[in-house]
């Protein structure tokens, strides 16, 4: 049963009776759930990316320069120079242009950067988890699960700040004074399901941290459910790192 | 794995009383899951086929009335008359049942569940649990689904492809109301169970195989159950997207399927930006490997029951992997051959149309793999072994009218008329279902440990076979002729006055299946109960679960699992004395299982298979 330890001694690794490559029946379903649900956020990237074609390319912004002040008026003084108008899609830069605590300034993309970072971060703390579980190393497993919880909940704390920003400069599924009312209907949707399954890593991340205070992998003999919502994690970066790409950078 | 399995075993059946809820409703075994699959699909695949044939008289008789009908159906079916959009309804609902809850989860879900730990030499599913879940899952959804057919406004009616807007928008058509909430949370629900049933299948195939099992020794059912996993858990993530955004759309104001072009109906919201074609596209993304997840384990069970009942290895069996695996990649590309008529580039369209075309390759070769096998075989003609053949004859002549449609140029004269229903519905309809009674016929005795009647089964074969060719080969002349699919009455036009004798004879046909099935539902459930005890192996075959104890037994073997030492068919093998050698038994000094047999089996074995095949 202990199989998170690679260890492969015969060559007929296919030929039944064992398992492939050594990994365990709960680990393989883990990575053909993740497979599937690549898939799950695919369509929503396609739909976005078939959507957001559909529209003119952002108009390129030569007006604001970062840390320049922000007047109150900015989304529709932006309108009305054209840099937001209903057919062309908005440039993020001029949308996502908010720090906390720091008001009335162009601070393009800062504020999606420090939670990219942060997500990221937690992955790493999450892979010294993993490792410090191959060297069933307890308290250093709970210590880094800790802090990749807390890493997880800081993320879904900047996503909450981000959205409730945007729906204040008046961005809803139906609406979106920056132009084109699906760009803040695909934000909500994509963004929404991630942050759902960021949401629920965490939730996974909990429980196992309790069980390994508990002692209860220490007792099994091994932390291969730490690998195992170790995969879930990583995953949930990666994607973060597509819908980075997709909706802020390009 | 294997002392994984024996540990799992001696847990589970030594010190585990079940009592009704864990053995009948909670079971977390994957027989009785299985049959929970089987019986809940039969019970939508009846309810589906009423209402075809209730569709089915309107189109016959448009101008009489049937007192009956306002029994049966209320306000729908007023003064005798079927309401034309409880008519939408019905074709939309019969679609979704098909194709979704009979021809997934009743063939798949029961046949994969059945099949695969016993196959492939496994105590159970990697994860009961989850294999439990996804039965309940599929549980609620049919239940959801039906309870869609008696809400305010009826249930879906947009077709059972629930195409934007008149799916997007809730004051589209009476239909599109809560109806198509109803639909579309059944919808995701089902995509739930088939995730987890998939995820279960694939790891037990891959990671649960009993010593000796080597892929390329596995039953081509399995390979076949693998290959239509990895479909189901690559294709439905994607409908799961569609169905996301379609709820969004429907409920929160969204645009992502709506343009101006429906801006009158939209309810005061401004609705532009998107696109119903998003929502084909995400759709047949699903749409097409769909129809091979339909297919795929109907030609599996017909290799195994082929093969078995014509007493001689299955022709070309590495071959007939090849071809199993060519149409699962091949149906991710094709999708775009669904939508040659929504305005596409040209060129995308002879794309799609070549890798649609090419999947006729992969497909002719199992089928002559298939006559092959049944040539100069000694034919058993078993009720399995009549569905096995009947399904080979479907597939024929209902793929050959697939090149017709494949073709882009074609397609935009033949598109959304009867020659698409005849096409669809004897190739994946009739054909998948044909590979399912086979399947039923076949591990029937596997299943409830008694013999279905033989000569009901083969009333019940012939009259299925006449009635699906009376109904389905003259809709083709339809649809040549340009009959659209899916109105209410073809008697609006005058030219197609002209196919009024043709809808009656149609209809009758579709009643005699009808019928037909009544047979077959009587011996099913009349021999749960009082059938002919089954013996251990009634068809003399090769597979493990005939290895297995008829009585059920939670762990499936009890002892060690048994090792494989051959692949699964060695029928008639040129030198032994009986024409089977069950994948259990080694070679004359064969020890490492996983060495190839070439040879025969000892003398003492060999009248061990003999006692076991007299037996």
């Amino acid at each position: 049963m202990a199989t998170n330890t690679l260890t492969t001694n015969s060559k007929f690794t296919w030929g039944g009776g064992k398992s492939p490559f050594s990994v365990s029946y709960g680990k393989l379903m883990m990575w053909i759930f993740l497979l599937s649900d690549a898939f799950t956020f695919s369509s929503l990237l396609i739909a976005y990316g078939f959507i957001r074609y559909s529209f003119l390319e952002p108009i390129r912004n030569t007006i604001v320069k970062p840390f320049n002040h922000l007047s109150h008026e900015f989304v529709k003084e932006m309108g009305d120079v054209g840099l937001f108008v209903k057919d062309h899609w908005p440039s993020p830069e001029l949308v996502f242009n908010h720090f906390p605590f720091v008001h009335g300034m162009h601070l393009p993309l800062f504020f999606v950067s420090l939670m990219t970072f942060i997500l990221i971060f937690s992955s790493v703390t999450m892979v010294l988890a993993v490792e410090a579980g191959h060297r069933m190393a307890k308290d250093e497993v709970s210590k880094y699960m800790f802090l990749t919880i807390i890493g997880g909940a800081a993320f879904l704390g900047c996503q909450a700040w981000e959205w409730t920003t945007f729906i204040g400069e008046g961005a809803t599924l139906h609406g979106n004074p920056f132009g084109p009312t699906s760009f803040a209907a695909l934000f909500f949707i994509v963004t929404g399901f991630h942050g759902f399954h960021v949401f629920s890593g965490v939730m996974l991340n909990i429980i196992i941290y309790f069980n390994v205070l508990d002692g209860t992998y220490q007792k099994r003999g091994h932390y291969e459910m730490v690998e195992k919502v170790g995969l879930y994690w990583h995953f949930v970066d990666l994607v973060w790192v597509f819908v980075f790409t997709f909706f802020y950078l390009i | 794995m294997s002392d994984h399995n024996l540990t799992h075993s001696h847990d589970d059946h030594e010190h585990h009383e079940d009592n009704f809820i864990t053995k009948y409703i909670f079971s977390m075994d994957h027989k009785m899951i299985a049959r929970q699959f089987l019986i809940t699909g039969i019970i939508m695949g009846t309810i589906g086929m009423l209402m075809s044939l209730i569709f089915r008289l309107q189109l016959a008789y448009p101008n009489m009335t049937f007192p009956f009908l306002e029994g049966i159906l209320g306000h729908w079916g007023k003064d005798g008359k079927l309401d034309p959009n409880f008519y939408l309804a019905l074709i939309t609902i019969h679609g979704t049942i098909m194709v979704f809850y009979v021809l997934t989860a009743g063939l798949s879900g029961t046949f994969s569940n059945l099949l695969i730990p016993l196959q492939v030499g496994a105590r159970d599913m990697a994860s009961p649990f989850m294999n439990m879940l996804s039965y309940w899952f599929f549980f609620t959804s049919s239940v959801v689904l039906l309870w869609s057919l008696f809400v305010e406004g009826g249930p879906a009616s947009a077709g059972w492809t629930v195409y934007p807007p008149l799916s997007a928008l809730p004051k589209a058509i009476p239909g599109s109301g809560t109806g198509m909430t109803l639909w579309l949370v059944a919808m995701v629900l089902f995509i739930a169970s088939s995730l987890l049933g998939g995820i279960n299948y694939i790891a037990t195939i891959l990671n649960m195989r009993t010593k000796g099992m080597k892929m390329s020794r596995m039953p081509l059912t399995i390979w076949a159950f693998l290959t239509t996993a990895i479909l189901g858990l690559l294709s439905f993530p994607v409908l799961l997207g569609g169905s996301l955004l379609l709820i969004f759309d429907r409920s929160f104001g969204t645009s992502f399927y709506l343009s101006e072009i429906v801006a009158e109906f939209a309810g005061g919201i401004e609705r532009t930006g998107g696109s119903p074609i998003l929502f084909q596209h995400l759709f047949w993304f699903l749409g097409h490997p769909e129809v091979y997840i339909i297919l795929l384990p109907a030609l599996g069970i017909t290799s195994e029951v082929i093969a078995t009942n014509s007493r001689k290895p299955i022709f070309g069996y590495r071959a007939m992997i090849g071809s199993i695996l060519a149409i699962g990649i091949l149906s991710f590309i094709v999708w775009g051959h669904h939508m040659f008529i929504t305005g596409m580039n040209p060129f995308l369209g002879s794309v799609f149309m070549l890798g649609t075309l090419i999947i006729a390759v992969p497909s002719a070769v199992k089928t002559f793999n298939y006559l092959a096998t049944l040539w100069q075989g000694n034919l058993k003609l078993t009720p399995a072994m009549m569905f096995a053949i009947g399904l080979v004859s479907l597939f024929i002549s209902g793929g050959l009218t697939g090149i017709y449609l494949g073709n882009a140029a074609l397609d935009i004269n033949l598109h959304d008329t009867y020659f698409v229903v005849a096409h669809f519905h004897l190739v994946m309809g009739s054909a998948a279902i044909f590979g399912m009674m086979s399947g039923i016929y076949h591990w029937y005795p596997r299943m409830f440990g008694r013999m279905l009647n033989e000569t009901a089964g083969h009333i019940h074969f012939w009259l299925t076979l006449i009635s699906a060719y009376c109904v389905f080969f003259p809709m083709h002349f339809m649809g040549l002729a340009g009959v659209p699919r899916r109105y209410y009455a073809n008697t609006a036009y005058d030219q197609f006055n002209v196919f009024v004798d043709m809808n009656q004879f149609i209809t009758i046909a579709a009643m005699l299946g009808g019928i037909a099935q009544l047979i077959f539902l009587a011996n099913f459930f009349y021999s749960i109960f009082k059938g002919r005890r089954a013996p251990q192996n009634p068809w003399n075959s090769n597979t493990l679960e005939w290895t297995a104890p008829v009585e059920h037994l939670h762990g499936n073997w009890p002892g060690e699992i048994p090792h494989v030492y051959r692949w699964a068919y060695d029928y008639s093998k040129p030198g032994s004395e009986v024409d089977f050698i069950p994948q259990n038994v080694p070679d004359a000094g064969q020890v490492d299982p996983l060495e190839e047999a070439v040879g025969l089996p000892e003398v003492s074995v060999k009248s061990a298979v003999s006692a076991e095949a007299s037996h």
